[in-house]
């Protein structure tokens, strides 16, 4: 699955850079053969890549315009394909690990990422290399170890604070709501606050209501704060290399169930824009916006809908804070019908925000009213079968598109 | 030595009203005195610093108009609150002035100070000035906040000052983070973080002094016991409110707040500690003439005669008084028109800050987000929000 989102990323439409604005780019094509590659088909990467690895002059030129920067290629023996294979967790490491050698201000702050490698292995290492003083185990103190990681960030550290579980960091509410979000307005733009906040969060296997919150219902409306959601390792490495970068409080929402993926990511540097959704599968018929998880129930959903003869154009909105609504509203222009599948409950969640940015934005374009499918409002429950209940299937996301295309 | 008391600056210039506090000599007299504190210190797990404290003539005529500047500007913004020109909260510190010149006399501006709400004179200590204070009281462009702060949120980067925070206990953390910063860069700075007898009580504040301990911090929690939390007196509200000694584990030291003096002592002392060896208490013993805020009489949970009692026993500008007059360093008259002129300064100062306009609307929007580098953030189609306000 990663590898065909892969192919659907190389194919993704760019989108036009104005030209007075330096971009800290994402990927792309270069422009003849994106438009080529406009029918969402898997596009085959023909690469000369040779295996004693040259510079990367002489591997996919033709393949890769708009790097940040170019590395030497990491030859590997048997691999004639560019890029390295790598899961999520470990993409996250090594955007965390770039930016650390890159940056001495860079730090990071939690409980059990020093010594223990971390719950989710995302700083295996970085302890060892880096040291305590940049590496830091915590102890379980959310509320202050933020607030510290918030008064560092003022002196002009680039602190990343991990919470264990994305849940825990509600201990920690007022420090990122009144302190991170709001000091730089309240001190007249005196206070940067650019720190990362991350960890995973979202419906795990059978973890218990505590453990499996979505934190991004409840930061949405704090002024101030930037959130993202990673989905694939090149997203994920993209987006936490950005997030470090970047001179806003950033908050990266993980999935509990997404470590584990795997994809094959460039060699070269890259960084992806904060605020820019992604298009998964480019589509005619209706627009279904997800992010996280749900993106592969939504892919999941879109095989039967293939099937079925429909064409769903698929965005990860990737941005939950501010919404792309550049990238949503080409699409809603296009389709004229949205689907909003999300995690999140009902009840306040970023679907529901979503909807009224739409509904404000593009009421025009709309042919039908937009279909929001949420978790239900309930604490997740323990039992394996009441929490499939708990989030959208992909069943249902194929009986909402259907009802949609009516 | 009265000829040098009679050299004296401009007071008429407008500029005064930019000059940062004390930058007048009324004496350059820079010989030793030894003077001894009121009371010795205490300390737990902790050698105590001697009560004896060098100082010189021109600090203490230093300490006499600094504390007159800020006790003048405190009673300036009660008048101008009960004018419905400050609006919401207005915290002040009247009567707490020794903690903010004694500290400042201890430091430099590369050590950080943080601290609540009751902010307004830390922030001219830390080198401020009257307009700026003013105009951000009552919204101002000219506020050192661009009006968008208010009275809780006061804030000077360049002289280390982090504000300025409305939420009790939320600033020790931030401050303790300071200290990590400070450390990170390897500075040899410290933080002072300041908290309240109210604050004290905060899981937070416990928390982050564990960690600060553990990474051996330069911080430094401080705190101003005025024995009221709001309206609750410290009996009430704290089991052992030995505030000094509940770091348990980090040492900690008894200071009577209302003598710069015994105050400048035992900050030297706990920012050479602190530099060597992490984290210490320092628990200041002072008191608030006013009520918690302005919407607090302060009189329904004390008794007149108690403040009226300490006005008269242990005002830190009465006590600086009586030493400049005992020690012939200046005559009484001299010192009444230092308070003169401060009070002028004052009066200018709300003046200058009135005719300050309010904010331009599209302010609202300003420094939400950091434009920069990286990540530039848009609003709904990648354009600046631009604002289409009523």
């Amino acid at each position: 699955m990663a590898s065909l989102q892969m192919a659907a990323l190389l194919s993704a439409p760019s989108t036009p850079v104005p030209s007075d604005r330096v971009r800290v780019g994402s990927l792309r094509l270069s422009a003849s053969s994106s438009s080529a590659a406009r029918n969402g088909g898997a596009l085959v990467v023909r690469s000369e890549a040779k295996v004693s690895g040259g510079g990367a002059s002489a591997r996919g030129l033709s393949l890769i315009t708009h790097a940040v920067a170019e590395k030497a290629a990491a030859a590997s023996s048997a691999d004639s394909k560019p890029g390295h294979e790598l899961l999520l967790f470990e993409a996250l490491r090594e955007g965390l690990d770039e930016e650390m050698e890159r940056d001495p201000t860079v730090c990071v702050m939690g409980e059990d990422v020093g010594h223990y490698g971390g719950s989710y292995k995302v700083t295996k290492g970085l302890a060892t290399k880096y040291g305590d003083l940049r590496v830091l185990d915590t102890p379980i103190a959310e509320n202050s170890f933020t607030g510290m990681g918030i008064g560092s960030a003022m002196t002009g550290l680039r602190p990343v604070v991990e919470g264990m579980n994305m849940g825990f960091l509600l201990l920690a509410y007022n420090q990122i709501s009144n302190n991170c979000g709001m000091l730089h307005y309240t001190s007249g733009g005196q206070f940067k606050i650019p720190i990362v906040i991350r960890g995973p969060g979202g419906v795990g296997r059978q973890l218990g209501a505590e453990h499996s919150q979505r934190l991004e219902s409840y930061f949405q409306s704090i002024p101030g704060l930037q959130m993202v959601a990673c989905s694939t390792p090149y997203n994920a490495k993209g987006l936490m290399k950005a997030a470090i970068r970047s001179e806003n409080p950033v908050v990266l929402f993980e999935h509990v169930l997404l470590y584990n993926l795997k994809e094959r990511i460039p060699d070269e540097e890259y960084v992806l824009s904060l605020e820019e959704a992604e298009m998964v599968r480019p589509g005619e018929h209706v627009t279904i916006l997800t992010y996280s998880r749900m993106r592969y129930h939504v892919m999941q959903a879109a095989k039967t809908l293939v099937n079925k003869g429909y064409d769903p154009e698929v965005i990860d909105i990737r941005s939950l804070k501010p919404f792309d609504l550049y990238t949503i509203g080409n699409s809603i222009k296009k389709t004229h019908r949205v689907l909003i599948v999300e995690e999140c409950m009902r009840t306040g969640g970023i679907g529901a925000s979503l909807r009224s940015a739409i509904i404000d934005n593009f009421w025009d374009y709309l042919d039908a009213p937009i279909l929001c499918l949420s978790s239900q409002d309930v604490p997740t429950p323990y039992a394996g079968t009441l929490e499939n209940w708990t989030v959208v299937q992909p069943e249902q996301i194929v009986a909402a598109v259907e009802q949609l295309c009516k | 030595m009265a000829a040098a008391l009679l050299r004296r600056a401009s007071t008429s210039s407008s500029a005064s009203l930019l000059r940062p506090l004390s930058g007048r000599l009324f004496s350059s007299d820079e010989t030793v005195l030894s003077i001894e504190t009121s009371v010795p210190f205490t300390g737990h797990k902790i050698e105590p610093p001697s009560r004896m404290v060098d100082t010189t003539p021109k600090e203490l005529l230093s300490f006499f108009s600094d504390m007159a500047l800020m006790r003048r500007m405190e009673i300036a913004a009660d008048s101008l609150y009960k004018a419905k020109l400050i609006r919401g909260f207005c915290h002040l510190y009247d009567g707490q002035e020794a903690v903010a010149v004694g500290m400042e006399a201890a430091i430099t501006k590369a050590d950080g100070i943080i601290t609540a709400y009751r902010d307004h004179c830390t922030f001219l200590g830390r080198g401020g000035n009257l307009v700026q204070a003013f105009s951000e009281l009552m919204g101002r462009q000219a506020g050192c906040s661009n009006g968008k702060g208010g009275s809780m949120h006061f804030y000077k980067k360049d002289a280390s000052f982090y504000g300025g925070h409305g939420i009790v206990g939320a600033q020790v953390p931030l401050g303790c983070g300071v200290a990590f910063a400070q450390k990170y860069n390897k500075e040899g700075a410290v933080t002072f973080a300041l908290y309240g007898d109210g604050a004290a009580n905060q899981g937070q504040l416990f928390e982050a002094l564990n960690i600060s301990a553990l990474w051996d911090l330069p911080a430094i929690l401080v705190c101003e016991n005025n024995h009221y939390g709001m309206g609750t007196a410290e009996w009430r509200a704290a089991k052992s409110p030995a505030y000094y000694k509940r770091g348990d584990y980090v040492p900690g030291l008894k200071v009577d707040g209302m003598d710069a003096l015994a105050v400048k002592q035992a900050c030297k002392f706990a920012k050479e500690y602190a530099l060597a060896n992490g984290p210490i208490i320092l628990e200041m013993d002072t008191y608030r003439y006013h009520g918690h805020s302005m919407s607090d009489p302060g009189s329904t949970y004390r008794t007149r005669d108690e403040i009226s009692g300490v006005r008269q026993e242990r005002d830190p500008i009465e006590r600086v008084r009586k030493l400049i007059l005992a020690h012939d360093i200046a005559p009484a008259s001299e010192l009444k028109d230092i308070e003169k002129e401060v009070r002028k300064q004052v009066d200018d100062a709300i003046a200058q800050a009135k005719e300050s306009p309010m904010p331009d609307a599209s302010e609202l929007f300003t420094n939400v987000y950091v434009k920069g580098y990286g990540a530039e953030s848009f609003g709904a189609d990648r354009k600046e929000i631009r604002a289409t306000l009523p």
